[in-house]
């Protein structure tokens, strides 16, 4: 039984239009990864591929031995919690129960949240600091509250694997590295398996001991930032110039984009 | 954390029971409230209690009232509960079991076994719930079809392909019906939701369908929780999205249909009641259904003896009462939507 997320010949095609070509990927325990690409490329498509909210039109992605597309929502959600991006949410619902919500792949049909499942939600709102907002509906919190509120779902869900899907995507420069700290905090609790799928390169690399660049459907590079974010790799994979220098703090790579024309 | 609102399910019985007795009371006959009571006690075997009403009461009671209100009740229950379902279910306040068009549906279904002769209790079964049921199914689908791809903010869609679909459901039935009956009036005021002429057994034979309906839904009422958030959001954590749908829109529809098929079409009980009973007590279904089911009884009860003495000793059919009341409060939900969405 292999230790983690191992999706082999990973074909996926909307319609005609395929999406995913052929993609092979071990993400193994521990592992915090990044997903980059340009517009386009299939990031949330292998996201949700290896959520198990896509089926793969060819190929399979199993977790920790056993086949995704082939286990019951129940079975795959006690595996995989997943961030989806902006999902619509009733405005009227508090986030308290929206948080608890992340407890159904324990319970049966005829049974209700108990004391354990209520713990268990008002643990993972304190690791958020959504705990004070427990009793607010979730239309009146701001962006960051409602994505650390997502967060705090996902944990409360109790799964080896997160996958994230662009959680700093509406947020300010504050609470993206706030989310992203955040998220790297709750993977070094669990000793899972989380994998971000990411649009900001400088971000990605702070917070990722891997990244893997997805262009137009398969894997263009694989690796660690240093490794990943080199200027021929970006170049040829966004067709734009950029430099690539180190961070003054953390020595991790910081892209800067090189205009058309300085004024 | 949430347990079984016992509190609030209790004074909500103890309401109704009240809002029934006093429905029993109330008509062209009245019937002072304390001999209703003894009369219903008085037909617990077992308990003896001295009579002092006249037998013509009692006559009235038996045979028309209670058996009446019972089945205003058990209707109203129903229509609110489904409608509370179907909002649930299609994330849509403004869904109704007579706006989606199932009730039309289940009309069409009904009155083709009406016309045709075939027996309406075959082997101790009765037959009509069974074929309003398939008329709603039908109803449900295309109105389910079409609103299906429509964004979450175009929560008009299902409900205009409902309206449509209910009016050509009606539309033919009333050809059916002017092609074959003398005398249309009996027909017609089914059509337009009408309790006159219930008599026991109809209570039976709607129970055994709506009692289970009814218990099944609450059974799924935390399941119906989870659909709140967006289908592929449910199914990451672990609700069987399609199954759910699938059963909850049969289950409802069973209750729609069986209760149309002893009542006729009674338009917006399924979107006042479960509204009123959101005002008050909130979104969680687990809540929500029972109390929507106690607001629904409530209400039709009242509607019903609205029916029956504003123009007596003529009768309104209840449909149109509760057309009156609902209406309005529908333009309401949709002015208040609208402000939602913009």
């Amino acid at each position: 039984m292999s230790e983690g997320i191992n999706a082999s010949q990973l074909v996926f095609a909307y319609n005609d239009l395929e999406v995913i070509r052929n993609i092979n990927l071990e993400i193994s325990r521990g592992e915090i990864v990044s997903i980059v690409g340009p517009n386009g490329a299939g990031k949330t498509t292998l996201l949700k591929l290896m959520g198990g909210l896509l089926k793969p039109t060819n190929g399979r992605v199993e977790a920790f031995g056993k086949e995704i597309a082939l286990l019951a929502p129940k079975e795959k959600a006690k595996l995989i919690s997943i961030v989806p991006q902006n999902p619509h949410l009733p405005k009227e619902m508090r986030l308290i129960d929206f948080v608890m919500l992340g407890r159904n792949p324990y319970l049966h049909l005829m049974e209700w949240e108990g004391k354990k499942d209520l713990t268990k939600a008002i643990h993972s709102m304190k690791l958020t600091e959504t705990d004070r907002l427990a009793d607010r509906f979730l239309g009146e919190v701001s962006g960051g509250e409602l994505q650390r509120a997502m967060i705090a779902m996902a944990i409360t869900q109790d799964t080896p694997v997160m996958l994230l899907d662009e959680p700093t995507s509406n947020l300010d420069l504050a609470h993206q590295s706030k989310i992203m700290h955040l998220i790297r905090e709750t993977h070094n609790q669990h000793h899972g398996i989380t994998v971000i799928a990411i649009h900001d390169l400088t971000l990605a690399a702070q917070y990722s001991n891997r990244m893997v660049l997805v262009s137009e459907g398969t894997i263009f590079a694989d690796g660690t930032p240093e490794q990943v974010l080199t200027v021929p790799i970006i170049s040829e994979v966004y067709g734009t110039q950029v430099e690539v220098i180190s961070h003054p703090t953390g020595g991790t790579p910081v892209i800067l984009t090189t205009p058309r024309k300085y004024p | 954390m949430i347990s079984f609102p016992w509190v609030k399910v209790s004074v909500g019985l103890l309401i109704t029971l009240l809002c029934f007795i006093l429905a029993t009371s109330a008509g062209s006959v009245s019937i002072r409230p304390e001999a209703t009571v003894s009369i219903i006690l008085s037909k617990i075997p077992l308990v003896q209690i001295q009579n002092s009403w006249p037998s013509s009461w009692e006559t009235i009671l038996w045979n028309l009232r209670l058996p009446r209100i019972t089945l205003a009740m058990l209707v109203g229950a129903s229509l609110a509960v489904s409608g509370a379902t179907f909002q649930g279910l299609f994330r849509n306040p403004l869904a109704d079991p007579y706006l989606i068009g199932v009730a039309a549906g289940a009309t069409l279904g009904a009155t083709i076994v009406f016309l045709t002769g075939i027996p309406f209790v075959f082997k101790g079964i009765s037959v009509l719930p069974i074929a309003s049921f398939i008329g709603g199914v039908g109803a449900v689908s295309v109105a389910y079809g079409i609103g299906r791809n429509a964004s979450d903010s175009q929560i008009g869609t299902l409900i205009l392909s409902g309206v449509a679909i209910g009016a050509f459901a009606t539309a033919t039935a009333s050809i059916l019906m002017l092609h074959s009956e003398p005398d249309l009036r009996p027909v017609l005021s089914w059509l337009m939701g009408s309790f006159i002429r219930t008599q026991w057994s109809h209570i039976l034979y709607l129970i055994t369908y709506i009692g289970p309906g009814l218990a099944a839904v609450f059974l799924y009422s935390r399941i119906l929780n989870t659909l709140q958030i967006n289908e592929e959001y449910a199914l990451s954590v672990g609700v069987n999205v399609n199954r759910t749908k699938l059963v909850l829109i049969l289950i409802t529809t069973m209750i729609t249909a069986a209760a149309v098929s002893f009542s006729g079409i009674i338009g917006f009980v399924g979107l006042i009641a479960p509204h009123v009973a959101r005002l008050l007590w909130g979104n969680d279904n687990r809540i929500l259904i029972p109390m929507a089911a106690i607001v629904g009884a409530c209400f039709l009860v009242i509607a019903d003896l609205m029916a029956r003495t504003v123009i007596s000793p003529g009768e309104l059919p209840v449909g149109i009462i509760t057309s009156l009341c609902g209406a309005p409060f529908f333009l309401y939900l949709l002015v208040r939507a609208k402000r939602g969405i913009n």
